[in-house]
């Protein structure tokens, strides 16, 4: 009997605190399966964020550090300028990137930073009570913006990817999403490719954006979260390899 | 070639992601729950063909895919539930 899917030990063996149907289990799951096709388990470092996947360290098998809200890019940086010959990596959520970090994102790449950035995008703070974020679609509802996210009291949703590829600090930068099978296979070769080109000595900073579901505070059912992605955020974020 | 999936119930929060990107729609949701009060994803695997696409969406790692021989398919499928896992044998 051929065995077709099996959990990675990568991922520490207990249920993760996140709601049903969070896209953050999938992208952990990615991220643990590159870790161990890439054999880097014991040299990687991760740096987690403040979010939702606050506690990312208790369910990824690899030395994993804390940081301050937005902060992951500078400690990241001190990390890999002290060990150069680890595999470095901050997971980030878009209230934590694109919002409270965006100078430490901003200046990390500014500098080609050797870091791998996996940026998890799913357009509000779902740890605080789903309130808007700069990546909040036009129209899309929130507990901060009732009547729908308005261009002229609210301002755009913010395209960090599109900004950071413009930046000659970068190497690779892609977006991805989690809504549908293929499309999470197509995520995890991007998120294998980073980590690629940071083992090769790539001189910048890689990052993957991953357009992931928040179907608690998108008030949808995981099902249709996902076929929200497909349908409404790729609109204002398309899919693409934007650089490298 | 009859393929087997393996739901961890304890793992499991029933968001039911694997029951709509099933193909073959061998896959519901439960009526009984589990210790955390989630209505766990449940199947009897008639019409499995082992695409593997419930485990890929999972979220929470719970499914195990495996493809093989109907008569000769014995898996060890463990649960935080129970202590020592548990044998499930099965035959044509």
């Amino acid at each position: 009997m051929k065995t077709v899917f099996k959990r990675t030990p990568v991922l520490k063996d207990c249920p993760t605190h996140y709601c049903p149907g969070c896209g953050h289990g999938i992208a952990h799951r990615l991220l643990a399966e590159v870790i161990e096709e890439l054999d880097i388990q014991d040299r990687t470092i991760g740096i987690a964020p403040v979010g939702c996947a606050v506690l990312a360290y208790n369910y990824l098998d690899v030395d994993m550090i804390e940081v301050a809200h937005g902060r992951a890019p500078a400690v990241a940086t001190g990390m890999k300028r002290t060990n150069p010959d680890h595999i470095v990596f901050s997971y980030q959520g878009d209230g934590d990137l694109a919002a409270i970090g965006t100078a430490e994102i901003l200046h990390a790449a500014h500098r080609a930073e050797q870091l791998t950035v996996i940026f998890i995008n799913n357009a509000v703070f779902g740890m605080t009570g789903g309130q808007m974020a700069p990546t909040t679609m036009l129209g899309q509802v929130t507990a901060t913006t009732l009547g729908g996210r308005h261009a002229t009291g609210e301002g755009y949703p913010l395209q960090v990817s599109e900004i950071l590829a413009l930046l000659p600090g970068t190497t690779y930068v892609e977006r991805c999403a989690l809504s549908s099978a293929p499309r999470i296979k197509q995520a995890k070769k991007a998120i294998k490719h980073a980590f690629q080109l940071q083992m090769d000595g790539a001189p910048g900073l890689s990052l993957v954006e991953i357009l992931s579901p928040c179907p608690t505070y998108w008030r949808l059912a995981p099902a249709k979260a996902m076929a929200w992605i497909e349908e409404q955020m790729t609109t204002a974020f398309p899919i693409a390899r934007l650089k490298g | 070639m009859a393929g087997k999936i393996v739901i961890d119930t304890e793992r499991c929060k029933g968001c039911g992601l694997c029951v709509s990107v099933c193909p073959k729609k061998v896959i519901i949701i439960s009526r009984e729950s589990n210790r955390s009060g989630y209505f766990p994803a449940q199947t009897d695997d008639i019409g499995c063909i082992a695409c593997g696409h419930c485990a890929i969406v999972c979220p929470d790692g719970a499914i195990e895919v495996y493809q093989g021989e109907v008569d000769h398919i014995q898996i060890v499928a463990t649960s935080t539930k129970r202590n020592a896992p548990q044998l499930i044998e099965e035959k044509a």
